[in-house]
């Protein structure tokens, strides 16, 4: 499915957090969305995911407008995401937490007449454990998994909803060089057997360049450029705003 | 898993009934059938706020508010209308949920503290209503006069051991309810809003509506225990639907344990029982309840029943460290 916004504008009181952004997601893309700290990157998919409604501009899904509907109206017209902070169901284990997403996802949420989880709840909440590898740890606690597999915990939630659109706000936050990877990997391999579109924001610039189809740049909440890794790295407006201050970081 | 747990819960909701229903062939104690008249009261109450405290997250302060209603609702239709007692008692439960749609709407979309300090307000409102309006309530002196027609399938309630019967079946019946409705597929996504409300709203749930459900449902449970309460003391009482019983409900629940569920039923028992004992040796009994509860939350941290199922587990699992695969079940 492809996502499209169009004069996307969000102001905070008098800060500007997102200005008259107008993208196009095409289906099956794979993007990555880098900026400085502030530019607006969260705030952007806060916007296409429901959380925050825009002061103008659109969202249109495969055409179909789905600005200003609510969170759960835009997930279920198929646009999943994933948090920066995982954002889990601590006190339940791995299974539990993909039995209740699917629970969700199949409408048998509001259920009384039977037990939880509904019939097959198990099966294919395990298929999704599966599909991130998550599935030998499915009975513990997810508050005792490490970092990294709550992160993909996350990611898991949102594939339970089986989503067109996922967005990934930074999968590799908080992670050492070599689970980065992995999980980079893991996200790779997950757009291309789900044939998903995936917008992904992230800060380290290798993986950006070397997995991104498109980047996309965020700058003071407007879209300073877009392009490939090749693009991008030679842009000089981009270098001046970001990539500069980020080689001196590193 | 599920099948199991249902039949399990069944079995233990029938060996705890044959065994309160074989007590009074053995042991001939008014005072102990009083005792758990007023625990099957107290502990529908409980367990009802508990679905909302331990079960969503959502700190009542004003539950007894139907508590209150379901004693008050439940004598005056018996003693201003024909109805019979089931009649009069199921009408009560519809009033109930009706009241509980009416203050959930209104409360429900509120945050933590303020969630708290509406619903307490409410009761207030509530109670001001019957103690002002005397010639329906009669004020503060309560609604005297008795329930008449007290017989339900041949059961004489003016018989202390029917009441006691009556009590115990009804205590258990709704505990086993409100059991079903936390390990149904509703009762997960309250547990999911309770852990992490906006990512519950993420998975597409629509968060009023499972939060309001909660609310009727608990609402109608803490009515059905004002009808037992009111069939205790023959009538209904202001205190009754004034705002310490329901701190008496959530000093049930903190005692008992909020993520047991036995736990509001045990802090219930604990409750009354150290009540009356404490009320035989002195008139000070607010404040040795106060050092109890201070203790077991200061001390233990969290209710009796949670404690002892957290020491059982251990025992069950002694090297079972939490990362364990399959130790959860």
């Amino acid at each position: 499915m492809s996502l499209q916004v169009e004069h996307l504008t969000k102001r905070f009181g008098g800060l500007a957090a997102i200005t008259d952004v107008t993208l196009d997601f095409p289906t099956g893309s794979l993007t990555a969305i880098i900026g400085p700290n502030g530019a607006g990157k969260s705030t952007f998919f806060n916007l296409i995911s429901g959380a925050f409604r825009p002061d103008s501009g659109r969202v249109l899904l495969d055409g179909e407008d789905v600005t200003g509907h609510s969170r759960g109206d835009i997930v279920r017209h198929g646009i999943g995401r994933a948090f920066q902070v995982a954002s889990i169901f601590p006190t339940m284990t791995v299974a539990e937490n993909l039995m209740v997403a699917v629970a969700a996802h199949r409408g048998q949420w509001a259920g009384l007449g039977r037990r939880f989880p509904p019939a097959g709840a198990r099966a294919r909440a395990m298929e999704v454990a599966e599909l991130v590898g998550l599935a030998d740890v499915a009975d513990t606690l997810s508050a005792h998994l490490s970092h990294g597999d709550q992160k993909l915990l996350d990611i898991a939630l949102a594939l339970a909803l089986e989503p067109t659109v996922l967005l990934l706000d930074e999968p590799t936050a908080g992670m050492g060089p070599e689970e980065r990877w992995q999980m980079i990997e893991r996200v790779q391999r997950l757009w291309e057997r789900q044939k998903l579109t995936l917008v992904f924001i992230e800060h380290d610039m290798d993986i950006v360049f070397r997995v991104a189809q498109t980047i996309r740049v965020l700058c003071y909440g407007r879209v300073l450029a877009e392009g490939d890794a090749e693009a991008i790295r030679t842009n000089q407006a981009v270098i001046d705003a970001y990539l500069g201050t980020e080689q001196h970081a590193a | 898993m599920t099948a199991g747990t249902a039949l399990r819960d069944l079995a233990v909701a029938a060996i705890a009934l044959i065994v309160l229903i074989a007590v009074p062939f053995f042991v001939h104690s008014p005072a102990f059938l009083d005792f758990i008249i007023r625990v099957a009261a107290m502990a529908l109450f409980a367990t009802s706020l508990n679905l909302l405290v331990g079960g969503t997250g959502l700190v009542s302060f004003g539950h007894g508010m139907f508590y209150g209603l379901g004693a008050y609702a439940f004598a005056l239709l018996m003693q201003r209308t024909e109805l019979s007692l089931a009649a009069a008692a199921a009408a009560t439960l519809v009033i109930g949920a009706v009241a509980g749609l009416a203050v959930g709407a209104v409360c429900i979309r509120l945050r933590a503290i303020y969630f708290a300090f509406v619903t307490l307000a409410m009761q207030m409102l509530f109670y001001s209503i019957i103690i002002t309006w005397q010639s329906l309530t009669g004020g503060d002196q309560g609604l005297q006069g008795g329930i008449p027609r007290r017989v339900l399938f041949g059961f004489d309630l003016n018989s202390q051991l029917h009441l006691y019967v009556l009590s115990s079946v009804v205590m258990v019946l709704g505990l086993l309810v409100l059991r079903h409705v936390s390990a149904s597929p509703l009762g997960a996504t309250l547990r999911m809003i309770r852990d992490n409300e906006p990512r519950t709203a993420f998975l597409g749930i629509t968060i009023w509506r499972a939060k309001l459900t909660a609310f009727v449902i608990a609402a109608v449970f803490a009515s059905l225990g004002g009808i037992l309460a009111a069939l205790f003391v023959s009538g209904a009482y202001p205190e009754l639907a004034n705002w310490p019983i329901s701190g008496q409900a959530i000093f049930a629940v903190m005692l008992g344990g909020i993520s047991t569920f036995l736990g509001p039923l045990a802090g219930a028992a604990i409750l009354l029982a150290l009540g009356d004992a404490v009320t035989r040796v002195t008139e000070y009994t607010g404040l040795v309840l106060g050092l109890v509860i201070l203790f077991v939350t200061l001390g233990l941290r969290r209710g009796v029943l949670d404690v002892l199922m957290e020491a059982l587990r251990r025992r069950r699992a002694p090297l079972a460290r939490p990362a364990t695969p399959k130790a959860a079940e």
